[in-house]
């Protein structure tokens, strides 16, 4: 029955790295603001569309110069 | 969606339409922002939210002192060789669109490295580089796109002080911990006496007090430190019996597992401290882009256009102006300063001390004081007085504003914890005295049994719990308080005291009348069209007002700023403006604003514009003069009192004339009686007595602009259901005291098992978070019940 002690250290051990894992988001900062993150996740989509328009538009004119 | 709004910033197209790119826009302004974005590839600006912007406001020469390097040096956060990071608070930001829009700041100019929103505190973080590039330009970027960032005397020097994250920590650790105890201890509640249990007790035990020395330690620290503290000042406040159980808690457990006796009772240990903490963060809503500390730091500028003995502008540090000196006030701009007008005239809006709206006229020679604001073109003013000394800063070296608490004020859980810790440590004593004749060595166990069993949990999270909650269902209303203990307050008061101006009025709109000779319809069209002309306030609220379609350019017109205008039409001459202005005959003492109208030198007739009171003002004063004594403060004349008398309860005192120490004053005097007042007002001249009274509720149109300090800010649309909030806080305290009657009966059962030496740490394992969580259900869902007449639908 010693594989009790190999368990009971591997438990704490997987909880140790959650909690360290919590304290270096807390100093991260991660806590302070918790609304605009939601906000920004959901911006990326649009700036990559618009960074494909612009360069459809450019082939666009390219295409239409040649 | 209306045709008729603006496509940039969503408000009525009244005074013109420009048609652009197939859109609608109300100003010029508004199109230029269209137009940068739409060139920069930004529209999607408008795909997120519909009508996000604002109008950009520009004035030259505004940004002018961000030049100077020493001032420069005082706001940013951080400067490294080209590199420079500045955190600016922009009161516009309020929805999605505005996040993009800054977090994409550097597609408008290269040099803008990064741009990160914190949303709830209006604050926009920007990295960029120093070369071609500065932090005025970025500002003057940002204002040109309608994010005009708020800089003022508050930034200056304003030292980056860390944020306190500790509360976060503890709650972390105190989870982490109570998890792990409470697996470890598991095996020990149903008392299974299997030989591999035997065998592996010690470790499991061994384990938990470990885990449980860094909630003590360090995440109960808080709570020692405060019982600590109570006893120095001989109060009995709650935190000592937590401290006292937790100590016992410990103290025990750790004997029990020395030598032998017991799993000890790890798990309640640090579940107390976990839910304690937990209680806490709860209580702790605060609101984070409101401030309610502000002074008069808060609205003025850092600096100011001073003329210097060349005849040449220079900007200048406001704490650096000195009696003498002549400052340059540009339209918009405000007075830092009391100071003498050496322009001919000054259109002076007081609305930031008064809350009145209505311009004031100063002429050449008149005093001007700090704090209000010219509209109009630039003026020059010589200082009278420096910042500090100036008449309305003067108010804040006031001993009241030193004070940040109210030492009178009891709370609820104080008074309780008072008897509470006498009752407890009586019975805990007795149980000692009469198991040491009866039993000796179970003694010091009942002893410690009912110190652990007593320990105030439930208590002592009925008040976050019940409190909290009631905190932010005023929030999401618009009634936003300082903290909890304001809640309680405002259970407790006996007199309303109300100040006038832009608080029982609006300083929005104001009813127009006309009284004189009719005016025929082609006065109304001249009328029309001069007053298009002009940008004077009221001239504004005069065009919307009259209703003449035909729009024709009037022959010639004359504006004379800060008296009226001259214009003539068809060989006719109008004058339009104040009395002396159009009839030469000085105002029967202003008591009201009105405009004047005269053609061809006959007096024609004159436009008035009266005061408007909030919607619900006559019947919120009724609700209150049924238990309270109401009390009216203005700083205006008495215009106004014929109406509201006929308006108010006939037991409703007013006064006129009052200064803003005088108001203080007031409110002290009432105090004195022992009575219990709330002020409510809204300007910086009842900054004072706000601070005076045990309440003070500042009343604001937009609560993301700036309200004086105080201990609610509300917006000014709840005001009518004042009397509501008022007793929904009484109701808020008899839940608490129902739930305190719960956690004694929790504590007669532990009490039971505790004095009969019978406590085994299972059943304080279940019994603790029991009686927590019963109690959190029972307030959360009381105090949703009970504030069901505010919620909004």
């Amino acid at each position: 029955m010693n594989v009790i002690y190999g368990l009971l250290a591997i438990s704490i051990l997987v909880a140790l790295v959650f909690f360290g894992l919590f304290i270096f988001s807390v100093k991260k900062g991660q806590f302070d603001d918790d609304y605009t993150p939601s906000v920004r996740m959901l911006f990326d989509d649009e700036l990559v569309k618009d960074k494909d328009v612009k360069e459809k538009e450019n082939s666009n004119n390219q295409q239409k110069q040649s | 969606m209306s045709k008729n709004i603006c496509f940039h910033c969503g408000d009525a197209c009244t005074t013109s339409k420009i048609h652009y790119d197939e859109k609608l826009f109300c100003c010029n302004g508004c199109k230029t922002v269209y137009e940068i974005f739409s060139e920069n590839d930004l529209t999607c600006y408008y795909d997120l939210q519909q009508n996000p912007g604002a109008t950009p406001i520009e004035i030259d020469g505004k940004f002018d002192y961000l030049e100077k390097p020493e001032i420069v040096e005082k706001l940013i956060d951080f400067q490294e060789d080209s590199t420079e990071i500045v955190t600016l608070y922009i009161p516009h930001i309020h929805c999605s669109s505005c996040i993009w829009i800054l977090e994409n700041l550097h597609q408008l100019n290269p040099q803008v490295l990064s741009s990160q929103v914190d949303f709830p505190k209006k604050k926009v973080t920007i990295t960029y580089k120093t070369e071609e590039f500065s932090l005025k330009l970025l500002v003057e970027m940002m204002s040109r796109i309608g994010y005009e960032p708020y800089i003022s005397l508050e930034n200056y020097g304003q030292t980056q002080n860390g944020l306190d994250r500790s509360l976060i920590y503890k709650i972390g650790v105190a989870g982490f911990a109570f998890g792990n105890v409470m697996f470890l201890s598991f095996p020990e509640y149903f008392e299974v006496s299997e030989y591999w249990l035997e065998q592996y007790k010690p470790v499991f035990r061994w384990l938990m007090f470990f885990f449980s020395l860094p909630v003590v330690f360090y995440a109960g620290r808080g709570y020692f430190e405060s019982a600590i503290k109570g006893i120095k000042s001989k109060i009995l406040n709650i935190d000592i019996p937590i401290a006292l159980g937790v100590t016992v808690l410990f103290i025990r457990s750790t004997v029990d597992i020395i030598f032998d006796l017991g799993s000890g009772f790890f798990d309640s240990l640090t579940g107390l401290v976990f839910f304690l903490l937990l209680g806490k963060i709860v209580q702790q809503k605060t609101y984070k882009f409101m401030s309610f500390e502000r002074d008069y730091k808060s609205y003025f500028p850092i600096a100011v256009t001073k003329i210097n003995s060349e005849g040449k502008e220079e900007n200048t540090q406001v704490y650096e102006i000195e009696r003498g000196d002549r400052l340059l006030i540009r339209n918009h701009e405000l007075l830092p300063v009391d100071g003498i007008l050496m322009s001919p005239s000054a259109e002076i809006d007081y609305s930031f001390v008064t809350g009145e709206a209505k311009l004031v006229r100063k002429v050449s020679g008149e005093k001007v004081y700090a704090g209000g604001k010219q509209s109009g073109s630039a003026i020059e003013v010589v200082a009278e007085k420096s910042v500090e000394q100036s008449y309305l800063t003067q108010l804040w070296s006031n001993d009241v504003f030193q004070k940040d608490y109210n030492p009178k004020f009891q709370s609820l859980i104080d008074k309780i914890s008072k008897k509470f810790t006498i009752a407890v440590l009586t019975i805990a004593f007795s149980g000692l005295l009469f198991w040491l004749f009866y039993d000796a060595s179970l003694a010091l166990n009942v002893f410690t049994a009912v110190l652990i069993i007593a320990c105030p949990c439930a208590i002592a999270l009925a008040t976050p719990f019940a409190m909290g909650n009631l905190l932010r269902i005023f929030g999401k209303n618009g009634f936003y308080l300082k903290n909890t203990n304001i809640l309680e307050q405002m259970a407790d008061l006996d007199v309303f005291v109300f100040d006038k101006t832009g608080t029982l009025t609006t300083n929005q709109k104001s009813d127009i009348s006309y009284s004189g000779m009719t005016l025929s319809e082609d006065d109304k069209m001249v009328l029309k069209n001069s007053f298009r002309n002009s940008n004077h306030p009221l001239s504004r609220e005069l065009y919307s007002f009259l209703d003449s379609q035909n729009i024709q350019v009037s022959e010639s017109f004359e504006e004379h700023l800060g008296e009226g205008i001259v214009s003539s039409y068809n060989d006719h001459t109008y004058k339009l403006g104040s009395a002396k202005f159009v009839a030469n005959e000085v105002d029967d003492a202003a008591l009201s604003t009105a405009v004047h109208i005269s053609k061809d030198e006959t007096y024609l007739g004159k436009f008035e514009f009266d005061t408007v009171y909030r919607k619900g003002v006559e019947p919120l004063f009724q609700s209150l003069d049924e238990h309270y004594k109401l009390i009216i403060l203005s700083g205006d004349n008495e215009g106004e009192k014929p109406v509201l008398t006929k308006m108010l309860p006939k037991t409703t005192q007013m006064f006129f004339n009052q200064k803003p120490d005088s108001k203080m004053r007031l409110i002290e005097k009432i105090q004195s009686e022992d009575k219990k007042v709330v002020m409510i007002g809204d300007g910086l001249n009842d900054a004072g007595a706000l601070k005076q009274a045990d309440i003070g509720i500042a009343i604001s149109e937009n609560v993301n602009v700036f309200s004086p300090a105080c201990d609610a800010i509300m917006d000014a649309s709840q005001l009518q259901k004042l009397d509501q909030y008022v007793d929904i806080s009484k109701k808020g305290i008899k839940i608490i005291k129902l739930s305190f009657i719960f956690s004694f009966l929790y504590n007669v059962v532990g009490l039971y098992f505790a004095l009969t030496g019978q406590l085994q740490p299972v059943i304080a394992a279940i019994l603790m978070p029991l009686s927590s969580i019963s109690i959190v259900v029972f307030t959360t869902l009381a105090t949703q019940y009970i504030s069901k007449p505010i919620l909004n639908k």
